[in-house]
């Protein structure tokens, strides 16, 4: 470790993406809470393993769907009935033809909920990161399958948890180093 | 750089090693040759990092760069001079500026559609035509959103089609499908450009890891937002994925049929048809479609990707185009069937200009390109020549671009007043907006290609994992 930096915790890189699944249920089911686990697509299990509950993406897409459509509407039915009544012939403005633009600030809301809202769950945008500290981490986004095990503010034993993470057999365990400034 | 490692991935399938026979039988198709996860990443990303080989792509941004500036060369002297340089006048005042508009917007329904509906019904053929049809779909429709704009006397109150305050105290009218347009293109532009972003963002990550530049690492490094690939990150994406998806399909046909009914809501012969939304949707999902085949064929070529776009793709994309294509003929039909029922003079005269009057012509061309050459994709072989594909997916653009054409003038030169007829003749600025816009789409999809991965890695990782899965 050089001067300013300190420890943040392990890395262990495992062959594929079954041995990173077990490797995480091992490592959940020892009791460690704060771990990470990072592959190159999406692991069916994974998030689970980690303990890893249900998001709530839906039920964003759901709150701005609502604010979307109903404020569209209000707005609508504002500008029809009392700021600017528009009689054309006999014909004042009825509901159906407020539907449309009311649909599409509905979709419009529903989805700018749910990217944002996906977004602000994880954490990005963040372009510094721990992990990254790691040569081998660029591997992640290629073929490589790694745990995570954070020791730093964790209480965990920083040996133990190495003993721990060599018993999954992983390829290699590395170590995470970030700078006091973080 | 990035350190290499060989890793087994015979085993490497999570809970999918229970996907069955079949679906191990057809998805053979979908990837082939011999490929780990590592060389998907390679192959894909060595397009952007490494740079097009070959001797076609600066002549092909040459050209496309000249075409641009001859659009917005002409878009200038429009703002300029007036829409008096083009040739409409009364009583056609829509002619090529509304016929290029829903000739792009049906371009633009596709993509999104394409990847959102195969993504909600789990086709994996899907995955590696998603990317670079959402990218025309943006393209398409950035293209399309200016077309009402420049048509307007006045383009720089467009703006007026928003609600907003203002010292006039007026309001838009609500009950104009040309104001639904503006919320519909709206909602469709910025929808489709987060679900092509959230598809995009791991590959970025990709491209970060896997740049040697500097220049190229800080680029796509915030582009990436930081995504690391964490597997809870990864869950929420698949959540948000097939949430956006869910929503595009929906406002797919919403924008589309708000833009039949910009016509069905006028009077005029030939337009006053509850058919129009219905007819329309049919119309961009084939032209679209069809655009979708002519950027894969040349794509494969390009770039030697016939690993990932398979004879398999382009087999699925002609069934598509063949059954929307059955779709079109049968409204065309019932269009003419409609007229005759009707017993309206106006109605059928109009039919009956279409096809024997000055734009004669242009209806048959259009009938022999869409409805005619079409059925050749009946044939097993032709499905299977990436060639004649391409041929005939350039003539239904053209045939359906000459629809436009004919449904707008036709309408519109001969309406209920013979005192009022008159004829269309296009200007030199007429074609050189069209044409113009043409170069401008290859433009930004020749950028587009060199600068982004144009095959989802992500997703042909999770394939490969699915595939060797159910073969182990």
């Amino acid at each position: 470790m050089n001067e300013g930096e300190r420890f943040y915790g392990f890395l262990a890189e495992f062959p594929n993406a079954t041995a990173l699944l077990q490797a995480a249920r091992a490592a959940h089911a020892a009791g460690y809470v704060r771990i990470d686990a990072y592959s190159p697509m999406h692991v069916e299990g994974l998030a689970e393993a980690l303990g890893f509950v249900k998001d709530r993406i839906s039920l964003l897409a759901l709150l701005g769907g609502l604010v979307g459509g109903v404020s569209t509407y209000a707005l609508q039915w504002y500008s029809v009935s009392s700021a600017y009544p528009l009689n054309v012939g006999g014909r004042t403005p009825v509901w159906p033809g407020l539907i449309p633009a009311t649909f599409e600030m509905t979709i419009l809301g529903a989805a700018l909920a749910v990217f944002f809202g996906m977004l602000f769950a994880d954490g990005l945008p963040r372009l510094n990161h721990p992990t990254f500290n790691v040569p081998d981490f660029a591997l992640a986004s290629r073929d490589g399958f790694f745990l995570c095990l954070p020791t730093l503010d964790s209480g965990v034993d920083t040996r133990e948890a190495r003993r721990f993470l060599e018993q999954l057999q992983p390829l290699k365990v590395m170590e995470i180093t970030e700078s006091d400034a973080q | 750089m990035v350190p290499s490692t060989t890793h087994d991935f015979a085993s490497a399938a999570p809970s999918s090693a229970n996907a069955d026979r079949r679906s191990a039988g057809r998805q053979a198709s979908i990837l082939q040759g011999t490929h780990s996860l590592g060389s998907i990443s390679d192959k894909i990303s060595d397009i952007v990092l490494q740079g097009p080989t070959g001797w076609w792509w600066p002549v092909a941004f040459t050209f496309s760069s000249a075409l641009t500036l001859v659009f917005f060369g002409a878009i200038a002297y429009l703002f300029y001079k007036g829409v008096g340089i083009w040739g409409l006048n009364e009583p056609v005042v829509w002619a090529f500026d509304i016929t290029n508009y829903v000739w792009w917007i049906a371009i633009a329904m596709s993509g999104t559609f394409i990847s959102a509906a195969l993504h909600l019904t789990r086709q994996a053929w899907g995955v590696s035509i998603s990317r670079f049809a959402e990218a025309m779909t943006i393209f398409a429709l950035a293209i399309a959103g200016m077309f009402p704009i420049i048509h307007l006397g006045r383009p720089w109150f467009f703006y007026w089609l928003a609600p907003y305050p203002n010292v006039m105290n007026l309001w838009p009218q609500w009950r104009s499908p040309l104001v639904w347009d503006f919320f519909a293109i709206l909602a469709y532009l910025i929808l489709s450009l987060m679900f092509w972003y959230l598809g995009l963002l791991p590959d970025l990550a990709t491209l970060r890891d896997r740049a040697s530049k500097r220049s190229s690492q800080i680029f796509y490094g915030i582009l990436a937002l930081g995504w690391r690939g964490e597997a809870r990150h990864w869950y929420r994406r698949g959540s948000a994925h097939v949430l956006l998806a869910g929503m595009a399909v929906p406002l797919v046909v919403s924008v589309h049929s708000v833009v039949g009914l910009d016509f069905a809501t006028g009077n005029t012969p030939g337009w006053h048809s509850t058919i129009f939304p219905p007819f329309f949707v049919a119309g961009a999902m084939f032209s679209g479609f069809a655009m979708a085949m002519t950027i894969a064929v040349l794509l494969r070529r390009a770039f030697d990707l016939n690993d990932f776009i398979t004879e398999h793709h382009l087999d699925s994309l002609s069934k598509l185009i063949l059954a929307m294509g059955l779709i079109l003929a049968y409204s065309y039909l019932m269009e003419i069937f409609m007229a005759w029922y009707s017993a309206d003079p106006y109605e059928i005269y109009t039919t009956l200009n279409r096809m024997r009057g000055p734009y004669a012509p242009v209806y048959w061309t259009l009938i022999l390109c869409v409805v005619v050459i079409p059925q050749a994709l009946w044939s097993s072989r032709v499905r299977h020549s990436p060639w004649l594909l391409f041929w005939i997916s350039i003539a239904i653009n053209i045939g359906m671009w000459l629809e436009r054409f004919m449904l707008i003038v036709t309408s519109l030169h001969r309406d209920f007043l013979p005192s009022a007829w008159g004829m269309f003749y296009p200007t030199i600025w007429d074609w050189a907006t069209l044409f113009g816009s043409i170069g401008f789409f290859a433009w930004l999809f020749l950028l587009f290609i060199r600068l982004l991965p144009l095959i989802s890695m992500a997703e042909m990782r999770e394939l490969l994992v699915h595939q060797q899965g159910a073969k182990a």
